[in-house]
């Protein structure tokens, strides 16, 4: 469970299928009928094409870390420095996440390292998709 | 088409104070830059047939507050840089006939926060399904989430991203009005508080009160108006994503490489003429985005550019005269001081004048790379 405080996210029509699948531990992506790539945040139709043709799967969960702060101040719901982090998927849509499991420093924190996600629970409610570094 | 120089500002003023103004509330910040400009182009509320600026503030404030009964208005809003769109948006209306004098209006009560607007969490809204739950706070926390990556992928140093900040001080030093004056250097800037690594808190943007008016019409009209008119060459506009996390290429703003270049395009200058240029510094790494993605560094050479002293008083192309957002002011909505300095320095009237510049760039960003809109001046009629 996460420490307490954090913005807690609140899913609409269009998203509740990606915060009851972290819940569910699987991290859903869509896919654009027309070209085949996968797209995030969620929508009911493709940003690449306009169709409203698309499907949801479920992600490897295999990321790369792209770029990320180390925020040093006190926000509610963490304890500095802590690492604001932006993922490559391996499936290509990148998103914001936290980097778990790991020195929230820049000599552990390398970008393009390997990741793998990891759902942790911040209530009953909503789980987030966090990352951690991949075993090797 | 519009062409290149048909419409004019006659009228440019910011607050009469700047920095720290805990007697003025928000919109006696826009009310007090407007009086300002409308006296700087001889003009009475009366005179004035469109308003324009960015919400909170709602143009129907601004107008009635000023006694101004308009008939175009304009509330775009795409943080920062709307200045920029307002002036795009201005000068096409007055080009289409629906208004003959617009005043574009920015006060902003960062700082002292009087009858500022707060910034409500939107669970809901994608920011805050998606961003909000990994622990940014503001501006400072997102806006260098792409810097590691723009530094891995460019070959950009630490030492790079602070000599933005040395530089820009530099040309603070020159201007009264600055909020930060005294000189620093790149160790200072590397020693300074940690705010959200790799940035430092001489890489973030001042947070301040104040304000900038602006009033535009026809060239032709200009010529009978007491200032020496600044004649509006080309503008261009966009938008990418409101989310930092889903800007295509961490490297490159999108909207830069399409506000940018449009507004160039639209001049029908060549980037050589170019004598003065303003890039939105929210934060250190901006002016190299924005040398890079207008076209006037290649990928990877802004960083240089600025550390060999093209940018600094004396070089080649003079950038951020004022001290920009790291050091001059910034109230929250910078945009409108980096179109004053344009204005100023075309006019002739800036403190750290740029000796006979006669085009000036000024390019804005909104949000954390989520807009942008530039405005290419010019002191000569084409």
């Amino acid at each position: 469970m996460l420490e307490p405080g954090r913005a807690k996210p609140k899913p609409t029509p269009e998203t509740k299928h990606f915060w009851d699948g972290c819940k569910g531990g699987k991290l859903l992506l869509q896919r654009c009928g027309d070209t085949g790539r996968a797209y995030f945040p969620p929508r009911p139709f493709s940003p690449y094409t306009g169709t409203r043709n698309v499907s949801t799967f479920e992600a490897s969960g295999r990321a790369r870390l792209h770029s990320y702060v180390i925020h040093h101040r006190p926000v509610p719901g963490f304890t500095p420095p802590y690492a604001i982090a932006v993922v490559q998927l391996e499936e290509g849509p990148r998103m914001m996440t936290n980097i778990i499991g790991c020195p929230q420093t820049p000599e552990a924190l390398l970008l393009d390292m390997d990741l793998q996600v990891a759902f942790v629970p911040m209530d009953e409610e909503i789980t987030l998709p966090l990352f951690k570094p991949a075993s090797k | 088409m519009i062409r290149p120089g048909e419409i004019a500002v006659v009228g440019a003023a910011e607050t009469t104070r700047l920095g720290v103004i805990p007697d003025m509330s928000q919109i006696m910040l826009h009310a007090d830059a407007a009086l300002n400009a409308m006296a700087d182009a001889g003009l009475k509320p009366s005179d004035i047939d469109g308003v324009a600026c960015v919400g909170p503030m709602m143009p129907q404030q601004v107008a009635h507050y000023l006694g101004i009964t308009p008939k175009w208005v304009d509330g775009t809003g795409v943080g920062g840089c709307s200045f920029m769109l307002h002036v795009r948006h201005a000068a096409a209306a007055i080009h289409a006939g629906y208004a003959r004098t617009i005043l574009i209006t920015h006060g902003e009560s960062g700082r002292s926060r009087i009858n500022a607007t707060p910034r409500p969490a939107e669970p809901e809204g994608l920011n805050g399904q998606f961003e909000a739950p990994f622990g940014p706070f503001g501006p400072p926390t997102l806006f260098p989430i792409p810097v590691l990556r723009y530094m891995k992928e460019r070959g950009v140093s630490h030492e790079d991203l602070a000599m933005v900040a040395v530089v820009q001080r530099e040309w603070a030093g020159r201007n009264p009005r600055a909020m930060f004056r005294d000189p620093i250097t790149v160790e200072d800037v590397l020693n300074s508080r940690m705010i959200a690594y790799p940035f430092r808190i001489l890489q973030c943007c001042l947070v301040t009160d104040g304000g900038g008016a602006l009033i535009l019409t026809t060239a032709d009209r200009a010529k009978d108006m007491p200032q020496k008119p600044v004649y509006i060459l080309g503008t261009g506009e966009s938008v990418e994503s409101n989310m930092v996390s889903q800007m295509e290429d961490f490297s490159s703003s999108r909207a830069f490489r399409i506000a940018g270049p449009t507004a160039i395009e639209a001049a029908g200058i060549d980037r050589n003429a170019v004598d003065h240029m303003m890039i939105y510094d929210a934060f250190a790494h901006l002016p190299l985005y924005g040398l890079e993605d207008l076209g006037f560094c290649k990928p990877g050479e802004a960083a240089g550019f600025i550390r060999e002293g093209n940018t600094r008083p004396g070089g080649k192309l003079p950038l951020n005269t004022t001290g920009g957002g790291l050091s001059y002011t910034h109230t929250g909505m910078y945009g409108m001081f980096a179109l004053q300095e344009s204005v100023r320095q075309m006019r002739g009237t800036a403190p750290a004048q740029v000796p006979g510049a006669k085009i000036s760039v000024c390019h804005g960003v909104g949000g954390m790379f989520s807009a942008s809109g530039t405005v290419v001046f010019s002191n000569q009629a084409p």
